[in-house]
Formats: C-alpha cells, sequence, structure tokens
C-alpha cells in the first residue's frame, strides 16, 4: 500500500513537469508559426509569474496551511530590488539573459530577507492573525516603496527615502548622465525590458522543483505535521518555529524572483500594483487549483489570467462575468453532490 | 488645541470604522467567516440611501430605515446563495467565494450607478444656510466639532451598547453565542443553526447599511469602489482588537482611526497607513489575540 | 436541485440588474443618437470596414478609476460618429478597451486591439499603463495618442508617442507661475496624492518652481488611496501653518471631499487646482457654493460658449446622460488630432500600422489643430503638446476668467 502510495506521487509530479514542458514546447511552436494571438504572446510572461506565485503561495497556504494575505509583498520586494539590480548592472553584465537571472537571484534574496524578517517574529501567531499580520505587512511594503528614491550613475547607487514627502529625484544628487530607477509613486518608469518566455518557463520549472522537493522530503513531511497538528508534531520532536520558517522563506524567495521577472516584463511598474488585490488575486489561485495541489495552482493560475481577457467580449459586463464565474466555480466544487461524483470516479479509476 | 482637533477627526474616522468593525465582527463571531463582502455592502447602503434623498426626495431618517431594510434583505440573500451552500466547506473556499460577492457587488453598482462620484447629502448639512458650519464651537471658536461626527459618535457608542445587551440578555442574542462556541452542541440544544446564522448576516448588514450612511455623511462622496478601503480597514480593526469581541471591534476601530489621524499630523502623512499596520503588527506579537480577544488553547 | 435552483435566480436577477443598468447609457448607446450632423448628409455613421481606419482606445472602464477611462471611451466614439456621418476620406472604425488603470492588463488591452488590426491608437488614459503601452508601441511601431497620460515619461525617448493634454511639468510651473504674478506673497499649503503618479509630479515641480519664485510653501500634507476618506488632519495643518491659498493637484473626487470639509472646519483660503479639478461642478448632487472662488488651470470648459463645445457637450448629455470632463474632451480632440495627421500623412485606411505610424510621425511636428481643449495646438518632437493652460475662477457655478 504504501508503496503503491510513493509510486503515485511520483508519477503526479512526473506528469506535472511534463505537462509544463509540453506546454512550453506547444507554445513556443504556436508563436514560432504564429498561430498565436498577440494578446496570448503578451500574457506569456505574466502568466509564468503568476503561476510561481501560486506554487509558491500554495506551499505556505496550503502545505504549511497558514493563510497569507500579503503575498503580493514579496513579489513587490523581489520586483523593485530586481529592477534596481538589472539596470544598474546594465554596464556590467550586458547580457541580457545573464543580467536577468542575476535580477532574478537579487529579487529572490531580498525577498527571502524579507520573509525572514517578517517571518520570525509573526509566525507565533496563528490563523486569521498571522493572515492579518501578512496583510498589514503587504501594505506597509507598498507604502515604504511609494516613497522610495532610487537612482543610478557612473559613482554607483543612490537611495534616498522620503518620509516627508519633499524630496525628488533631483535630491538623489546624481551627475548629470544618472538613471531614475524608482521614483516614488511614479515608480519604476525607464526599466529595459529583459523578461522572455524561457526565463518564465525556466522560473516555473526551479519553483516546481524547489516545492516539489522540499514537500516530500523529510522537511516536508514535518511542514505538512505541523499543518495536520502541531502539538502532536511538537510532541514527537518536531522544531515548529525551523520548519514553520523554511516553508515561510522558501514561499517568500520564490516570490520574490517571479516578482523580478514580472517587474522586468513591464517598462512601468508602480508599488500600487502590489496590493491587497493582488495577494488575493493569487490566493484565489491557490484555493481554485485546490491546497496542496501543485498542478491544480498551475493550471487555475494560467486559466484565471486568460480568463478576463477572453471575457473582453463582455465589455461592460467583463469583471460582472468573472465574479459571477468565481463564485459558480467555489460553489461547484464545494458542493457535495459534485464532489462525491468526482472521487467515486477517481476510486473507479484506481480500482481498475 | 491642535492636538484636540487631530484627536477629534481621528474619533470621527475611528467611530465609522467601529461601526463597520462590529458588522464584521458579529459574522466572524458567529459564522466563523471573514465576509469580505462586507465593505461592498457598506457601499450599497450608501447608494441605497442617496437614491432615496436625492431621487425619492425622502427625509434622512427615511433613507437610512430604507438603506437598512435593502442591505438586510440583501445580506440575507448573499448569505443564503452564496454561504449556506458552503457551510461544510473549508474555510478558504468561503473566504474566496467571499470575494466573489465583493467583486459582483462592485460591478454591478459600476452598471447601475456609473463610475462618475456622486455627492452625497450628509445627514446633518455640514454648513447652515448663511454658510456658518453646523457645528459645536468649543473655546471661542478655536475648536469645532460638527454635529455629524457627534451623531457618528453617538450612533456609535449606541450600537456598541446594542449589540452587547442584545447578544448577552437576549434569547436570539444567546443562541448566537451558542452557535459560535459551537455548533453541533447548539443544534443538538434545539438552536436552529441556519437560522441564526442569517439573522446574524441581517443585522451585520443592516450596520453596514447604518455604516454606508454616516461613512458618506462624514466624508460625502460616493462611487461603486467606496466600501472595499474602510471594509478592509475595519477588519483590521476587528482583529486589533479581538475579532469576535464586541467591545474588542469597537475599542479597535476608535483607536485605528486615532492613530491614523495622528500619524498623520505629527509623522508624516505619506506614511499614515503604514504606521496604523506597524501598531497593529506590533500589538499582535505582544497580544495574539488582540486587545480584548480571547486567547484559546488549543487542545490536544 | 433547490441549490441548482437558487444560483440560476441569483444568475438571473443579477443578470437582470445589470441589464437595468445597462439601458441608461453605457458604451451600448442607443442608434438614434446620431449627431444632428447626419441629417444632412447621408453617409452611414458606422463606417464600413476595410474603408475605415482601427482606431482603439484604452482606459480603465471598471475599477477605481473607471470614470476617467469611460470618459475617454465615450468622448472618442462621439468624435468618431461625428466625422463618420460627415464622410470625407477619413474615416474610423473604433474599439475601446478595459485595462483597469493597470500596466499590465493596459499591455494586454493593447494586444488584444492589436489583434483585433487596430491602426492608430489614441490612448491609454492613466500615467503609469500609458508609459507600459508607450514602450511596446515604440519597439512595435503603432502611433499612440494618448488623451490624458500627463507624465513626461510616457513620450521620453519614444519618437511615435504623443500627448493631448498638457505635461505633469507644465502644469506645475504654470500654477506655480500664475500664483506668483497674480496672488504673491500668499502663504501655499499643497495637499497631494503621494501614490498617484500625476499628483505626485504635479507636486514636485510646482513645489520647485514655487521656491524659484519666492512663493513661500508652509504646508505640505500627502495622502493615499488607503487614507484618502478623511482630509481633516491635513486640512487643519494647512490652517494653523497660516496658509491663505490651497494647491490641490489631485482629481475632482477628494477635492470635492476636501471643500467640503474646509467649509465644516470654516477654513477659507483660496482653492487652486489643475486640470484634475475640472469635472467638480458637473459631479451629481454637488453643491456649487462650497467651490465658490476655487481657482484651477484647466484647457476645457464645459461651460464655454464656443458652437463646437457645446455641441460636444449636447451630443455627450444625449448619448451618456452625463455633463463630459475634460478627459472625454481631450479624447475627442485626440480623435480629430489623429484625423488632421492621418490627412497631413495622406494615409490610406489598406497602410500597415507600421507604415502609418512612420508617415505621421513624419507630419506630426508641423500640425495645427483647433479643438476644445486648445486653439493652434502644436506638438514638439518630443511628443509635448503645446497650448496655453487657461486659468479659471469658479462663479456662481460656472467657470468665469478672473
Amino acid at each position: 500500500m504504501k508503496k503503491m502510495r510513493i509510486k503515485q506521487h511520483t508519477r503526479t509530479n512526473f506528469l506535472t513537469y511534463l505537462g509544463v514542458v509540453a506546454a512550453f514546447i506547444i507554445m513556443n511552436a504556436l508563436s514560432a508559426n504564429g498561430s498565436l494571438s498577440r494578446s496570448l504572446t503578451g500574457q506569456l510572461v505574466p502568466i509564468c509569474c503568476y503561476m510561481s506565485m501560486a506554487v509558491s503561495l500554495n506551499l505556505t497556504v496550503g502545505i504549511l496551511g497558514e493563510l497569507s494575505l500579503g503575498h503580493a509583498g514579496f513579489m513587490s520586494v523581489g520586483a523593485f530590488s530586481g529592477i534596481v539590480a538589472a539596470m544598474s548592472l546594465q554596464s556590467l553584465i550586458p547580457a541580457a539573459p545573464l543580467r536577468l537571472a542575476v535580477a532574478m537571484l537579487v529579487g529572490a534574496a531580498a525577498a527571502a530577507l524579507a520573509g525572514l524578517v517578517v517571518g520570525s517574529p509573526v509566525l507565533r501567531l496563528r490563523g486569521d492573525y498571522l493572515a492579518i499580520v501578512t496583510l498589514a505587512f503587504g501594505e506597509i511594503i507598498k507604502d515604504l516603496v511609494n516613497c522610495l528614491l532610487v537612482g543610478v550613475d557612473a559613482s554607483g547607487l543612490h537611495v534616498a527615502f522620503n518620509l516627508t514627502g519633499s524630496k525628488t529625484v533631483e535630491d538623489l544628487g546624481m551627475q548629470p548622465d544618472g538613471i531614475a530607477i524608482i521614483k516614488g509613486a511614479q515608480g519604476a518608469t525607464s526599466t529595459t525590458t529583459i523578461a522572455t518566455f524561457t526565463a518564465g518557463f525556466i522560473l516555473v520549472m526551479v519553483t516546481l522543483f524547489v516545492v516539489l522537493n522540499l514537500k516530500y522530503s523529510r522537511a516536508g513531511r514535518a511542514i505538512m505535521a505541523l499543518r495536520d497538528n502541531a502539538i502532536a508534531a511538537e510532541s514527537v520532536g518536531v522544531n515548529i518555529t525551523k520548519y514553520k520558517m523554511m516553508a515561510f522563506v522558501t514561499s517568500a524567495a520564490l516570490a520574490g524572483a517571479a516578482g523580478a521577472l514580472y517587474g522586468l516584463n513591464f517598462s512601468s511598474l508602480q508599488a500600487t500594483k502590489f496590493n491587497f488585490n493582488t495577494s488575493i488575486l493569487i490566493l484565489v489561485f491557490v484555493v481554485l487549483g485546490g491546497l496542496g495541489n501543485l498542478w491544480g495552482s498551475l493550471v487555475a493560475a494560467a486559466v484565471l489570467t486568460v480568463l478576463p481577457e477572453l471575457l473582453r467580449a463582455f465589455s461592460d459586463y467583463r469583471m460582472l462575468v468573472y465574479a459571477i464565474v468565481l463564485i459558480l466555480v467555489m460553489l461547484a466544487t464545494n458542493n457535495p453532490t459534485i464532489k462525491t461524483f468526482l472521487n467515486w470516479k477517481s476510486n473507479g479509476k484506481e480500482a481498475a | 488645541m491642535e492636538f484636540l482637533s487631530y484627536l477629534i477627526s481621528g474619533i470621527n474616522l475611528g467611530s465609522v470604522y467601529a461601526i463597520i468593525a462590529l458588522g464584521y465582527t458579529m459574522v466572524y463571531g458567529i459564522a466563523k467567516m471573514l465576509n469580505f463582502a462586507h465593505g461592498d455592502v457598506i457601499m450599497v447602503g450608501g447608494y441605497i440611501s442617496f437614491c432615496a434623498m436625492s431621487y425619492l426626495g425622502l427625509p434622512g431618517w427615511l433613507a437610512l430605515i430604507l438603506a437598512m431594510a435593502v442591505c438586510t434583505v440583501l445580506g440575507i440573500v448573499i448569505e443564503g446563495l452564496a454561504y449556506k451552500p458552503l457551510r461544510s466547506a473549508p474555510s478558504l473556499a468561503v473566504l474566496i467565494t467571499a470575494i466573489g460577492v465583493s467583486y459582483l457587488l462592485q460591478n454591478t453598482a459600476l452598471l447601475i450607478w456609473k463610475a462618475a462620484p456622486k455627492v452625497y447629502s450628509p445627514l446633518i448639512a455640514p454648513t447652515k444656510a448663511n454658510g456658518e458650519p453646523n457645528a459645536l464651537r468649543l473655546f471661542d471658536g478655536q475648536l469645532t466639532v460638527s454635529y455629524i461626527s457627534l451623531l457618528t459618535m453617538g450612533a456609535c457608542i449606541v450600537i456598541m451598547i446594542a449589540l452587547t445587551l442584545f447578544t448577552s440578555k437576549t434569547k436570539m442574542g444567546k443562541a448566537m453565542r451558542a452557535c459560535s462556541e459551537d455548533k453541533g452542541a447548539a443544534q443538538l440544544m434545539g438552536i436552529n443553526v441556519n437560522a441564526t446564522i442569517s439573522t446574524t448576516f441581517a443585522i451585520g448588514s443592516a450596520l453596514a447599511a447604518v455604516a454606508g450612511v454616516l461613512l458618506c455623511s462624514s466624508y460625502p462622496t460616493l462611487q461603486p469602489t467606496t466600501g472595499s478601503m474602510p471594509g478592509i480597514k475595519a477588519f483590521t480593526a476587528a482583529v486589533f482588537g479581538g475579532i469576535g469581541s464586541i467591545p474588542g471591534a469597537f475599542l479597535g476601530g476608535l483607536l485605528l482611526g486615532i492613530i491614523e489621524s495622528m500619524a498623520k499630523a505629527y509623522i508624516s502623512t505619506n506614511l499614515a497607513n503604514a504606521i496604523v499596520f506597524a501598531v497593529l503588527i506590533i500589538v499582535l506579537l505582544v497580544k495574539p489575540a488582540g486587545l480584548l480577544g480571547r486567547y484559546v488553547p488549543e487542545k490536544v | 436541485m433547490k441549490k441548482f435552483f437558487g444560483i440560476l435566480l441569483a444568475l438571473a436577477m443579477v443578470l437582470s440588474l445589470a441589464a437595468c443598468g445597462g439601458n441608461g447609457g453605457g458604451n451600448d448607446a442607443p442608434a438614434n443618437s446620431n449627431p444632428p450632423a447626419s441629417t444632412d448628409n447621408n453617409q452611414p455613421a458606422a463606417a464600413p470596414s476595410g474603408s475605415a481606419f482601427k482606431l482603439g482606445t484604452i482606459g480603465p472602464l471598471t475599477g477605481d478609476a473607471a470614470i476617467y477611462g469611460q470618459a475617454v471611451a465615450n468622448g472618442a466614439k462621439i468624435a468618431v460618429e461625428e466625422i463618420n456621418a460627415m464622410g470625407g476620406a477619413v474615416q474610423f472604425e473604433l474599439k475601446s478597451e478595459d485595462d483597469v488603470a493597470d500596466g499590465e492588463t493596459s499591455v494586454n488591452a493593447y494586444n488584444s486591439l492589436m489583434d483585433w488590426g487596430m491602426q492608430v491608437l489614441v490612448g491609454p488614459t492613466t500615467t503609469g499603463a500609458s508609459i507600459a503601452v508607450a514602450d511596446k508601441v515604440s519597439s512595435e511601431r503603432t502611433f499612440m495618442l494618448t488623451p490624458s497620460a500627463s507624465s513626461a515619461d510616457v513620450t521620453a525617448g519614444k519618437n511615435n508617442v504623443f500627448q493631448v493634454c498638457f505635461t505633469d511639468p507644465n502644469q506645475g510651473t504654470a500654477s506655480a507661475d500664475y500664483i506668483s504674478a497674480n496672488m504673491a506673497g500668499s502663504k501655499v499649503a499643497v495637499i497631494y496624492r503621494n501614490d498617484d503618479a500625476y499628483s505626485q509630479g504635479i507636486r514636485d515641480t510646482f513645489v520647485s518652481q514655487a521656491k524659484a519664485n519666492g512663493l513661500e510653501v508652509v504646508y505640505e500634507g500627502a495622502f493615499t488611496a488607503d487614507t484618502s476618506t478623511d482630509f481633516s488632519v491635513q486640512l487643519t495643518g494647512a490652517q494653523s501653518a497660516g496658509a491663505d491659498m490651497v494647491f490641490l493637484p489631485i482629481y475632482y473626487q477628494p477635492a470635492s471631499v476636501i471643500l467640503t470639509q474646509a467649509a465644516a472646519m470654516n477654513y477659507a483660503p483660496t482653492f487652486f487646482g489643475v486640470d484634475g479639478m475640472d469635472g467638480i461642478l458637473t459631479m451629481e448632487n454637488f453643491d456649487a457654493s462650497l467651490a465658490e472662488g476655487v481657482m484651477l488651470l484647466t484647457p476645457f470648459s464645459a461651460d464655454a460658449t464656443d458652437a463646437r463645445t457645446q455641441n460636444f457637450v449636447q451630443a455627450y448629455q444625449a448619448e451618456f446622460g452625463e455633463i463630459p470632463n475634460q478627459f472625454a474632451a481631450d479624447a475627442y480632440d485626440g480623435v480629430y488630432i489623429m484625423k488632421a495627421a492621418l490627412e497631413a500623412a495622406g494615409c490610406t485606411p489598406d497602410m500597415s500600422t507600421a507604415d502609418i505610424c512612420e508617415a505621421i510621425v513624419g507630419v506630426m511636428t508641423s500640425l495645427s489643430v483647433d479643438g476644445l481643449t486648445g486653439q493652434g495646438m502644436t506638438w514638439g518632437a518630443d511628443g509635448a503638446v503645446s497650448k496655453d493652460p487657461m486659468a479659471v475662477v469658479i462663479e456662481n457655478g460656472t467657470y468665469v476668467l478672473p
């Protein structure tokens, strides 16, 4: 029995990887022969970012079992630090793919640091209290970035924090050739866009690899034990703080990398993009895809990112239809009758 | 003197947050769900009373009653259609549905009332016909407290006391507390859990209508997204005070408003919001269940 | 089964509600609302496709900023109907897409318009979204004329992106110059929105120009989307700093709350707004006496007595049931500017998007267009428009020249 279970999850993992690779190849082939609409082509990179965000949030919400309403905050940290890294290394690393990789690593590191700072005190809280603290963190990050001025010139980075609102880019004291990278509320407005679909694909694969390996490792079993019963887990010697932090920081780092890729895909990015609604959007991907179900997160992220675009035909009713679809899907997937039907079907398959 | 006037602004803002937070906390305490659509019910309350006053020419108090009636029905309908089928589903599924309902209300309002912001006619006009402020003047006119602020604060205190009495003295209130403690046991004692939860939603939504009228009276502007930000703030306030606790929501809302005003006045208008949330985090670290919340140790 | 019915019922209710709302106006306007011009010729209002230029607009049609995007879509629609009714070489086919004022969605909207075959773009509406789209159009060579994105970053470094509205630096400096020339010695307070590129951009140039002109800025207060309910703290701050002039580089909705709260505090400085303030008098149920004496720099006034503005306001009111604001006028002008440019460049609807782009870029700097928002508008190679801002003061609920 135990053997079969292991086999089954290895098979699921394998199929998940295979699915992502297949999707990547198909998308590339389609866009090579021009049969992919521009609308969809333009969404490939954001979809990869959202997939990665969803998988990493699933690590916190599904596998660790802690509700986080501030995941966009980590994305924000990753995005802006990634943009700063990419823009300031422009002359040092002329090769765009390498610069992108470095930027994503910087984004991941910065977000991991943020995760460490936030996580160490707040992971003691539970349930909705932890949720509200993560929400608070996301809001604080947004306000802080709104007051941040960063520029780069030949002599290096210039950073100023605009507490009273009286500083402008001029106060950075840059030489005339300097570029303003982040201009407070105006955000990053002169970013050179270097994100590519291939980078997005690699990001999704790495995210999957990290989360799947963590989930099925010794640490992963400890994390899931914490989710199911923290007291029982602690009593058999699982170090609560250590494993919670491990999951939380990994999740933050992956979100940071996704944020960096996202930030480098658009020439303009404002801190307000990563608000509460974005955090919620990613949470919707996770819940709709199924808690702890990684391929579910991938599919939900892709479908729900494309859906509003497909609904453009409804013009004024677009977001209304989106809301109705969301409610109906939640009602349907949690309907006992449908659930029984699905279970019966999958049981039948297993028996066969 | 400026300090006092900042304090009064803070209390006024805090009272509005507190009324919304009372609705949040009621629903959370009994149904154990974060009703993210609560803020949007406030917006609907605002629009209904706006239409009643501006289009039908009804007096303010009648508009308020009408808004309460419509929101109560709306609350019961939302609960029955979207939340009741999910009673046995995981709480996150209900959370996402609530978010769907919130989008739905906002976008329906956008289609009905259009995006253009409307100016609300406050229950008490801010200025008299001769241009004088409609306000209480203290210290030779150095400090003005508008009557609408006084009304908001008064309403907030009355609602808080009424709710406390309702939950502790009446039969329905006791049923609510029983459901909050243990739904299964409550059912065994002959309490109709579904009806109790529906009643809670009805009361919460009626409160949202009151909050909508007072919010729009104090800050007279109305658009389809009017409710979402105060909704999040009130959620924060409810957690701040200890979610599920009625005096806690009152205290949390009030403190949140005062902190916001003081942060704007003395630290930075840019970061007022960040400071509010930072204080929240610190409070929760010291008191993990909020100011007045009960800390329930996990049983093995 | 009961549940299923419940859901069905909810759906039906929502759709019927939505349908009720839709009838009042929106983008699907009744067919009988053609502009008056269409009666004296027999051209169809909607030009047959193939012989018309495909013109796209982008703006937030839903969400927080929907008022601006809807105004742009509606203004453009009026202009397109007029142009098609007049007949002539240049005819348009219009499509408006929603971007929720978000950069990512705006790029998506642009891409889906390109899938539709868009040849020229009048949009996006908001600054952040426009910068993201401007980067795309610059590399893909689509001609872009934004009606209302006012930051200099939108056009910087792109030769095919132009603006209809003033740039933020332009407005900030013009306001500071106007105040120091006409109200020298005022003590100025600034209340602006810190998480909005438009507001922060104008505030920055205003304050630096005010310093250069020797104006005294005694108080600065900001707010963000999350703290935009209550302004009494900022107003108390301005009042106790002794400000007799409050500069409001913000949109009219928060401005209306500020005016109400100031009246309730018995604080009556001179309020000075920029083009975002336009529209305050058209807010439903707004007490115009609160805005008495408010000054603003605006390129457009719905009360203007010239025939063109009046025609536009009339057509807009007939079709959408609202008085148009500055965004609608900018978009209306944008379509006419596009028409003038296409005519000057001798473009035909069968040309490719990139060819049209290069052709228009060639003539844009030599163009001079009269519109609702300015007479003799011309453009520099940097994409910025040159037109004179007009300072007006509100008296008895209308704009008058001071």
